[in-house]
């Protein structure tokens, strides 16, 4: 039978919303305080879904400690206590956290293979949060 | 269509262990939840159900009824239990929080009269859970 199974992890980072395309006005009119050229913080709450039939064996969709393996190699390493503007999946992109979902869920889609990855949920603050499934439904 | 969830919190200990493993297998598979005195976890349980509105009511679901559903099917049955040895389906399946989910929908589905179930999400801590929409 088939199981979506959800884990969340925490990271803190900060981040500066500026596209270097347009004016000095239309970034300040875009991006408001989050344009402060000495960037902001945030702890983020990453929620990673993933689905697949439940193993018989071991009743489980995937081992949590290959998620928690992987999540902490590739996604927590890369972007925990960094400053998201500097690092290089996001360095050529303004790192809303529109952005920081897909970066993650692509990081997700090449590399994690034990089960199916479903979406990526990013909650930036506890008033605004992210979803990204690449080009899949969001099933609620 | 309307979606309603319904939230019941219950504490529970469990462990992980398949007796066709050997116990190396189980140690490396399920590290610490293989310890066979178990371990607790105060599980969230939120089961979502669907339906239309009744006109007359004004309900998709009489609440009331869910809820004895619930305390009966499933509280009543886990609540400060130890999984494995008083829940009879845990005696042969592992008490993971994937089984605990499909359990639990496989308890409430054939109780519910008016809506439909949609969903068995259980937490297990606040930082991991699964649903369960029962599918094949």
């Amino acid at each position: 039978m088939k199981a979506h199974l959800t884990r969340r992890y925490m990271f803190s980072a900060s981040h500066r919303l500026h596209n270097d395309a347009m004016s000095e006005a239309e970034n300040k009119a875009t991006y408001g305080k989050c344009n402060n050229p000495y960037g902001h913080g945030h702890n983020y709450a990453l929620e990673i879904t993933v689905s697949g039939p439940v193993d018989e064996s071991s009743g489980m969709v995937c081992n949590l400690t290959d998620l928690d393996a992987f999540v902490e190699r590739e996604i927590l390493e890369r972007f925990h206590l960094q400053n998201l503007n500097t690092v290089p999946e996001l360095d050529q992109t303004v790192p809303t956290t529109e952005n920081l979902s897909a970066s993650i869920y692509n990081i997700l889609q090449r590399g994690f293979t034990p089960a199916h990855l479903e979406k990526v949920r990013i909650q930036e603050t506890m008033m605004n949060s992210f979803e990204y499934a690449g080009t899949n439904e969001i099933r609620k | 269509m309307i979606y309603l969830t319904r939230k019941a919190e219950f504490a529970a200990s469990h462990y992980y262990h398949n007796p066709e493993f050997t116990p190396e297998e189980n140690q490396r598979i399920f590290g610490k939840c293989n310890n066979p005195n178990g371990h607790g976890h105060n599980y969230t349980l939120e089961v979502t159900v669907k339906g239309e509105v009744d006109p007359r009511s004004g309900f998709v679901v009489d609440l009331k009824q869910l809820k004895e559903v619930l305390n009966r099917e499933v509280l009543d049955a886990m609540d400060h239990r130890f999984l494995n040895k008083e829940v009879p389906e845990f005696f042969t399946r592992i008490p993971t929080t994937e089984n605990l989910a499909i359990s639990i929908w496989q308890r409430l589905a054939p109780k519910l009269k008016t809506a439909q179930l949609h969903r068995v999400r259980v937490y297990e801590t606040s930082d991991l859970f699964v649903d369960f929409y029962g599918e094949a």
